[in-house]
């Protein structure tokens, strides 16, 4: 159990999803067992067909590192990957990601930082860092798709849907930048 | 945190299942949800079930219907697909590039043709959280009884904000819409009404499957224009879609005939009187000048949207000419 499922409603002060099965009238028997591939990993996982995305990974799967900004589609701080493609999981049912490939910035942990992850760092990307999860998903997925060295106006047109609200944009548009040379070099 | 309501869903694969599914009362259709979603987070419909349309692989494809002069596209292609298709990039521009402007890049990878067409209509008093609209009492399309934009108003003046919606408009394009009483083929310029509740004459139980485009027999060159508060994530504050088919492909070429149609204004897109046109030449300054006037007369915003309904019918004539202008480059 993790440390979130362990904390009483009481005594967090806000609903939590899990503490108000009641007032939804939600019964463990509506939930669906739903299948998908995460990180590379085969996981199941049972969820009402309410739930989005966003809510199965965070609150049933602990993988917290996809943020839950504006949960309408406007600030792209839960941004994952679906199939390769990158999209909003507060705006995704988790029905839809049923039986596909899903993967997060937790997917990014492995013995050598991401070329991403690494221009982010050298450049001073990251600076509250609630946002750069988003941004690391959404610039992967673009960069993979392009494949070569791409441009500052293509990198803002392409990251015009992650909000940053520290850094001013520049320092990301830097790293990503930076990173598309690195990732083009590695596949010649 | 905005929790959805509690619905169940389906996942069809067919477009036979499909039917049956949405048959069932409370059913409602999500394909991208990029519009659904965020209206269920702030309570403004209950469905009971959701029927989504991700499975249903015959609704996904672009296809070229040579033979009936159409370019035939799936419901639900993905308006990122439909804005990076080479071919109809070529064919439609001004569609093309409607639909690359819709809202931002990670909406555009989710959002559909067919949930574009079919967006539900927006107003500034009630696209807001649930919290927000009892403050001022909601309203007709709401949980309210009054109209904020049209006092006294009876009927709801929510703006329909598409952008595929005038553009396709403007090329003559025509919907194939599916129920359990089987196929029918609507044009899009009569699919529309003016109630901002039920905007749309899609019967019950019925879902749209195609969008049709006929592919122009003559030369013609289309435009959009599009005007928001930044540069990307916004809804149209004002857009205009025009197409002027003619007798050569070039800029001083001579009008034959001409289709305008504005967005953003009510729940219905309106198709402008635009015969003064036909004769006159693309590149001459009078043409120009014509288009922004007839925009400016017959297109009347309402306070629905962000932004005074005054500038915004100033920003007709503006945005009509820049439309033009792309058009002769």
């Amino acid at each position: 159990m993790s440390l979130i499922e362990r904390l009483a409603p009481q005594e967090v002060g806000f609903p939590l999803p899990w503490a108000r099965p009641a007032r939804n009238k939600v019964r463990m028997s509506d939930a669906l067992l739903l299948s998908m591939k995460v990180n590379g990993e085969e996981v199941e996982v049972a969820a009402p067909a309410h739930f989005t995305l966003l809510e199965v990974l965070r609150y049933k799967l602990d993988l917290i590192g996809s943020k839950q900004g504006c949960d309408k589609g406007d600030c792209g701080a839960c941004t994952v990957q679906l199939d390769g493609v990158a999209r909003l999981s507060c705006l995704t049912l988790a029905v839809q990601a049923n039986g596909r490939e899903v993967r997060t910035v937790e997917g990014m942990t492995g013995a050598h930082l991401h070329p991403l992850q690494d221009c982010m760092d050298k450049s001073v990307a990251a600076q509250c860092g609630f946002c750069t999860p988003g941004i690391l998903m959404a610039a992967e997925a673009f960069l993979t798709k392009m494949g070569r060295v791409v441009t500052r106006g293509e990198v803002a047109e392409a990251m015009a849907s992650n909000l940053c609200r520290c850094t001013g944009y520049t320092k990301i548009v830097d790293a990503i930048v930076d990173a598309s040379a690195i990732m083009a070099e590695g596949k010649n | 945190m905005l929790r959805l309501p509690v619905f169940g869903s389906k996942s069809p694969t067919s477009i036979e299942e499909l039917v049956m599914a949405i048959a069932e009362p409370g059913a409602r259709i999500v394909a991208g949800g990029t519009d659904l979603l965020p209206n269920l987070k702030h309570k403004l419909h209950a469905p009971t079930t959701l029927v989504s349309l991700d499975r249903v692989a015959e609704l996904q494809r672009i296809t070229w219907d040579r033979e009936a002069g159409l370019l035939r596209i799936g419901a639900g292609v993905t308006l990122t697909q439909l804005a990076e298709d080479a071919e109809v990039s070529k064919n439609f521009s001004s569609l093309s590039k409607a639909a690359g402007l819709v809202a931002s890049p990670l909406i555009r990878n989710m959002a559909t043709i067919g949930g574009n067409v079919n967006l539900d209509t927006r107003c500034r008093y009630v696209n807001q959280s649930e919290f927000w609209r009892s403050a001022i009492g909601g309203c007709l399309k709401s949980e309210g009884d009054v109209c904020h934009v049209v006092p006294k108003g009876r009927s709801c003046v929510a703006a329909m904000s598409s952008d595929c919606v005038p553009v396709l408009i403007s090329l003559g394009a025509h919907l194939v819409q599916v129920g359990p009483e089987g196929r029918r083929e609507v044009a899009m310029a009569d699919y529309y009404h003016s109630d901002g509740i039920a905007h749309t004459h899609c019967q019950p139980g019925e879902f749209t499957a195609e969008i049709c485009v006929p592919i122009a027999k003559t030369p013609a060159r289309a435009a959009y224009g599009k005007w928001t508060v930044r540069k990307s994530i916004d809804f149209p504050l004002i857009s205009v879609a025009m197409h002027f088919a003619l007798d050569r492909d070039a800029a001083d070429a001579t009008i034959t005939e001409a289709r305008i149609c504005l967005g953003v204004l009510a729940a219905r897109p309106k198709l402008l009187k635009v015969d003064a046109l036909v004769g006159l030449r693309l590149n001459d300054p009078t043409t120009a000048e014509l288009v922004g006037e007839l925009c400016f007369k017959q297109g009347k915003p309402l306070d629905n949207v962000p932004y005074e309904a005054e500038y915004r019918r100033k920003m007709l004539r503006v945005f009509a000419s820049r439309a033009l202008r792309d058009l002769l480059a």
